[in-house]
């Protein structure tokens, strides 16, 4: 009982990570239909960001929970400024190209912030500093439960409610859903799509930067190429919730965490990678629009 | 990718059109004497690896560049050719050492295993093809790319082929004739299947699934086929490459292997053969003449400089160096502007 409690701790802190750059995958196909190889990547960068942040400030000396927020906040700024470059150079100028090219450039850029990010960080894992530690652990009776895994839950839970309030209560949250309904209709409305789709690569991958600095308070491993398997599980998980919705992208990141926790504490660790891709496969066969998508008809 | 019908003028039926294809299988026998064993190895070695991704591209081509299916799981196709024919052979080594050991018998244990190989591959695209049935273009390639992942992660985990240690001790079967050979098959193969009516099928589906379907065609056989003759050909080149390498590994069949063709055919262009087997070539050059830079910075440039080029090539170039035109095309130049422009 207590290990099944402690799998699923690890699994909801887990899954909000997954959570975290789901979102980026949902909103960015929502509005583009496009998948966003390098989003995993925007993630890489945000824990690199912050790694450098901490160490600069030598906030590693002074945990606290302001050094925290500062280091989130400047990755999540750094990593949004990364989304908007990424978008503008490459995806932008392919708007009106056939699908595949643009998904081709997206796999090609995310292939090169992995290998450039390994020439200019090293191909070495780095240790993420300690930005942010609580002596003890919050224990109940037998069970421990390591505080920084209910922190990272917390923070996750507070950035997802900013990001819903921003999708469903400011203007230009109904600018980006108009956008994903229809760019045409959108732009004859006078909304300038373009913009817009440049605030969603933004909100995605501030997300995405977030996330980066939260797996390096819990696991402050961090390496150049930490994006790309991450990124493809965040993007199951997304369609694991059917891609485009937001609430979708959040169930199916917790699932999945939860799945991915029970799988290696149950003594089957070397399929935990598999496990996402036969999910996704098994989804794909069996409900393709995912638990939350809606069926979209395809016109000529 | 708007063009496919200007070559597809002139019906490539009758032995007129087989002559180019048996020269090129006899050229390949004269070249292999020539340079077997007077070639410096290293060399030889890049030849080698050339051939192999030379096939490589061209069945990813059938794939993505003539039914437009994104495939990114070309390495574990790959992977289980290399890996069922290694296992054959080892075994078959154990069993009855004189099939491989006598070069008047091995030819044909090795042509045998080569198809075996195939046929495995090609029953892994008709399975990762039937999900792909539901799915469109971004879906298909995640589910491909989680396919190349989870045979990949299955490799690792099967002791009997060597799990992560790898497999060793493969017998040496492939040669300069035989991977050349083959290449000069599979272009033989996909070029006739692209001119056939299921090949014509195939350039519907990628030019507007809907409109093919309205005419039709039945897209999603169309596009089990493509998958699985594209394995086939994937499978062979594997098992090719596990005979000559003689060694093989899970890593060997990462993503950025799959990545690596996908460059290869993209640069040579979407629906180009010859194409894909000159950038297969070049950039199977290129890898080799970067290695003294790595060497002297000790950083791994090659994978930032394809990315670089594949992200600049989809900007200026968007249907790569060839388009869907084939080599011979520029040949043809003249006579096909006198026949009134049928271009």
């Amino acid at each position: 009982m207590i290990e099944f409690v402690q799998l699923l701790v690890n699994g909801l802190s887990l899954g909000s990570i997954y959570a975290l750059i789901a979102l980026g995958y949902t909103m960015v196909f929502g509005i583009l239909q496009l998948i966003n190889f390098a989003h995993g990547d925007v993630y890489m960068l945000g824990a690199f960001i912050g790694m450098y942040t901490s160490r600069a400030l030598n906030l590693g000396e002074h945990p606290s929970l302001g050094a925290l927020l500062l280091v989130l906040a400047v990755a999540m700024a750094g990593c949004a400024a990364m989304g908007f470059l990424i978008e503008r150079i490459a995806y932008r100028p392919l708007r009106k190209a056939p699908r595949i090219n643009l998904l081709i450039t997206a796999v090609g850029v995310s292939l090169f912030l992995e290998f450039a990010g390994q020439l200019v960080f090293g191909a070495d894992p780095k240790f993420f500093p300690q930005i942010f530690s609580i002596e003890s652990d919050f224990s109940f009776g037998e069970l421990k439960i390591n505080p920084l895994q209910v922190l990272v839950f917390g923070i996750s839970i507070v950035l997802m409610t900013i990001l819903q309030t921003i999708i469903y209560k400011t203007r230009i949250g109904r600018a980006m859903r108009a956008a994903s309904f229809s760019h045409d209709l959108a732009s004859l409305m006078g909304i300038p799509t373009d913009r817009v789709i440049s605030f969603t690569f933004m909100l995605g991958s501030a997300l995405a930067g977030a996330g980066g600095v939260l797996v390096g308070l819990i696991y402050p491993k961090i390496e150049p190429l930490m994006g790309s398997m991450m990124g493809l599980k965040a993007f199951v998980a997304a369609v694991l919730g059917g891609i485009g919705n937001v609430t979708g992208a959040v169930v199916g990141a917790l699932i999945l965490g939860l799945a991915e926790s029970f799988l290696v504490g149950y003594g089957y660790p070397t399929f935990r990678d598999a496990l996402a891709f036969a999910l996704l496969i098994l989804i794909l066969i069996l409900k393709p629009t995912g638990l939350f998508g809606t069926k979209r008809t395809e016109k000529v | 990718m708007s063009k496919p019908e200007a070559k597809l003028n002139g019906s490539p039926h009758g032995m007129k059109t087989l002559w180019p294809w048996i020269a090129a299988l006899a050229g390949v026998i004269v070249v292999h004497f020539l340079v077997t064993d007077r070639l410096n190895p290293y060399f030889f070695t890049i030849l080698m690896y050339a051939g192999v991704n030379a096939t490589l591209a061209v069945s990813l081509n059938l794939i993505s560049g003539f039914t437009g299916q994104f495939s990114m799981g070309h390495a574990g196709f790959m992977s289980v050719g290399g890996y069922v024919s290694a296992f054959i052979t080892t075994s078959l080594a154990a069993s009855h050492p004189d099939l491989i050991n006598d070069p008047n018998l091995s030819p044909f244990v090795f042509g045998g295993v080569l198809v075996v190989a195939g046929l495995f591959s090609a029953f892994m695209g008709y399975l990762v093809g039937l999900p792909s049935l539901r799915l469109r273009g971004d879906y298909l390639a995640i589910v491909t790319l989680g396919f190349g992942e989870i045979i990949r992660v299955i490799v690792l985990n099967v002791d009997a082929i060597g799990g992560a240690r790898g497999m060793p001790n493969i017998p040496e079967l492939s040669s300069f004739a035989w991977v050349y050979g083959v290449l000069v098959v599979t272009l033989f193969s996909v070029w006739r299947l692209i001119h056939s009516r299921q090949g014509r099928e195939f350039l519907a589906v990628r030019e507007d699934e809907i409109a093919a379907e309205a005419m039709g065609v039945n897209t999603t056989k169309a596009k089990v086929r493509a998958f699985a003759t594209g394995a086939f050909f994937a499978g062979v080149s594997g098992a090719l490459f596990a005979h000559y390498l003689r060694y093989l590994n899970p890593q060997t069949f990462d993503f950025n292997r799959s990545f690596e063709v996908i460059i290869m055919v993209v640069l040579g262009g979407l629906g180009s053969l010859s194409g894909s087997v000159v950038a297969a070539i070049f950039l199977t050059v290129l890898k080799e003449m970067l290695r003294p830079l790595q060497e002297l910075t000790k950083l791994d440039f090659r994978m930032v400089i394809y990315s670089m080029l594949l992200i600049v090539l989809m900007l200026t170039r968007p249907n790569g160096i060839f388009g869907t035109k084939e080599i011979t095309s520029l040949f043809k130049r003249g006579r096909r502007s006198s026949k009134g422009g049928a271009t």
